[in-house]
């Protein structure tokens, strides 16, 4: 799967993808593979805060446990209900039906701090090369 | 700092086939091939196989080779019989494991003792302290084996087609000794994933060509990660989570290789004592009532006090729930008891359930 042109990107695997005020946020397609099948998605509360690097929830796969965080600052909206019963979606579809939570951002330019696509695959290409 | 891992025979084999590797106690060995649920799901329903070259194998031999066994250990050698395999902790003096092993009974003073890879020099090196005064040899020769496990339903069938022991003739926990695909090979009716299955031990060189030849046939490639949640769901110990040198078959609930009146052994003191007393703690299932999972270490509160840990923990695919193993006291250990375990500092609710989790129709 290649990676989207129109998200952004952070180090710790998330991807943003912002229209006007308003950031889809879920992981990449390199982090759902790393992490092996997905069955269990911890998410914050609609109407939550978070500021960015907080963390905002975590992901079970069967092998192991990973913290998720939020690239960017602002107010929950919405979270993917879907995610309870069909954690694989992340999986089968992380930058489609897989996406986590929506966040109405406070501050859009905290974007411009995150990686391109082009970026985030040079960087994902060092990091498995270790 | 670049440990150089270890290989197994099948290292190669494994990256052929897709499996994404990872450093498995200083061995470079594939966590998953086609992903842990998939696997998981082929054992249960038709048949995966392993490797699982990494364990290791001593040889216990002489006259006295059943007595030296018969004294470190809590099981009854004795019970065994040409052809017949057993589960059986090797313990120290306090009663703590220095492993689980299985041990085959060969000719009544030849022995194949099969133990875990990370403990293969410490029990080595154990057995052969045990064995001063004795006339019985104790030898490492885990270089001379490789070892595939072939598990779950299909097994049998599968793997029929490439020797030429009657397979059905081997009953659990029974092995055999002749060829499979040419080579010379001990073939048992055991495994660590609660399905019916075998585990061959061949000659290294051996080991590639059998694999693909299986996997040809119809064998999932399995990986490290399916073993541990197919072994859970089974409830089948795992040395470093669940038991270690500070635990006691007692404590482990696994007081069924404990065989008490078989003559003196190592620990039989403080066995006898936890067996009638009650031990101070005990390895129980439970289930998570909260959503969460609980892994291993994650420890078990009550108010301020920690009371147990969380030795094993996963989500188990064929229960679809969040399963785990832990050490509790034991009067909070009765089944239908809830607990807390502290999930990344949030106290979340589980409840001893009755193991194994998943138990195979026969």
């Amino acid at each position: 799967m290649s990676t989207p042109e129109d998200n952004r990107y952070a180090k710790s695997h998330e991807y943003v993808h912002l229209e006007g005020n308003v950031a889809t946020i879920g992981i990449t397609d390199y982090a759902q593979k790393e992490l092996g099948d997905v069955v269990f998605v911890e998410l914050p509360q609609v109407g939550s805060e978070l500021e960015a690097a907080d963390e905002l929830g975590s992901i079970e796969s069967v092998k192991a446990v990973s913290e998720l965080f939020s690239p960017v600052s602002g107010e929950v909206i919405e979270i993917n209900e879907a995610l309870a019963d069909n954690p694989a979606l992340v999986n089968t579809d992380p930058y489609g039906d897989g996406w986590m939570i929506r966040i109405r951002v406070s501050d859009p330019t905290e974007i411009d701090e995150l990686m391109t696509a082009e970026e985030y695959e040079e960087f994902i290409e060092k990091e498995s090369a270790h | 700092m670049d440990e150089v891992l270890k290989k197994t025979p099948l290292n190669q084999t494994h990256r052929d086939l897709g499996g994404k590797m990872v450093d498995f106690g200083g061995w470079d060995l594939p966590v998953q091939f086609s992903g842990i649920l998939e696997e998981h799901q082929a054992v249960r329903t038709d048949v995966g196989i392993f490797d699982v070259s990494h364990m290791g194998e001593l040889t216990v031999r002489g006259p006295q080779a059943a007595e030296l066994l018969q004294r470190a250990t809590c099981n009854d050698v004795t019970k065994l019989k040409d052809g017949v395999a057993h589960y059986n902790g090797l313990l120290y003096p306090n009663g703590g494991f220095v492993d689980d092993i299985l041990i085959y009974q060969l000719a009544p003073d030849d022995f194949f003792v099969v133990v875990n890879a990370s403990n293969t020099d410490k029990d080595f090196e154990w057995l052969r302290q045990s064995a001063s005064g004795l006339d019985a040899d104790v030898q490492n020769v885990s270089a001379d084996y490789a070892q595939l496990a072939i598990q779950g339903p299909n097994a049998e069938r599968l793997l029929q087609r490439f020797t030429d022991l009657q397979l059905a003739d081997i009953k659990y926990y029974r092995f055999a000794q002749g060829t499979v695909d040419g080579a010379p090979a001990i073939v048992s009716r055991t495994g660590y994933t609660g399905e019916d299955g075998f585990e061959v031990y061949v000659a290294p060189d051996h080991a590639p060509g059998l694999m693909r030849k299986l996997v040809d046939a119809g064998a999932k490639p399995c990986g490290l990660g399916a073993r541990d949640t197919l072994r859970l769901e089974a409830k089948m110990a795992l040395y470093g989570n669940d038991i270690d040198d500070t635990t006691t078959p007692i404590q482990a609930d696994l007081a069924w290789i404990v065989k008490l009146d078989k003559g003196d052994f190592v620990a039989r003191d403080v066995l006898q004592r936890e067996k009638a007393e009650g031990p101070p703690r005990r390895l129980v299932g439970f289930e998570m009532v909260d959503r969460g999972i609980a892994r291993h270490g994650y420890p078990i509160v009550d108010g301020n006090e920690e009371v147990g840990v969380v030795t094993s923990g996963t989500h188990s695919p064929t229960l679809k729930k969040a399963i785990g193993l832990a050490y509790l006291p034991l009067d909070k250990s009765a089944q239908g008891s809830e607990f807390h375990v502290l999930i990344r500092g949030k106290e979340t609710r589980a409840r001893v359930v009755p193991t194994p989790f998943y138990k195979r129709s026969k």
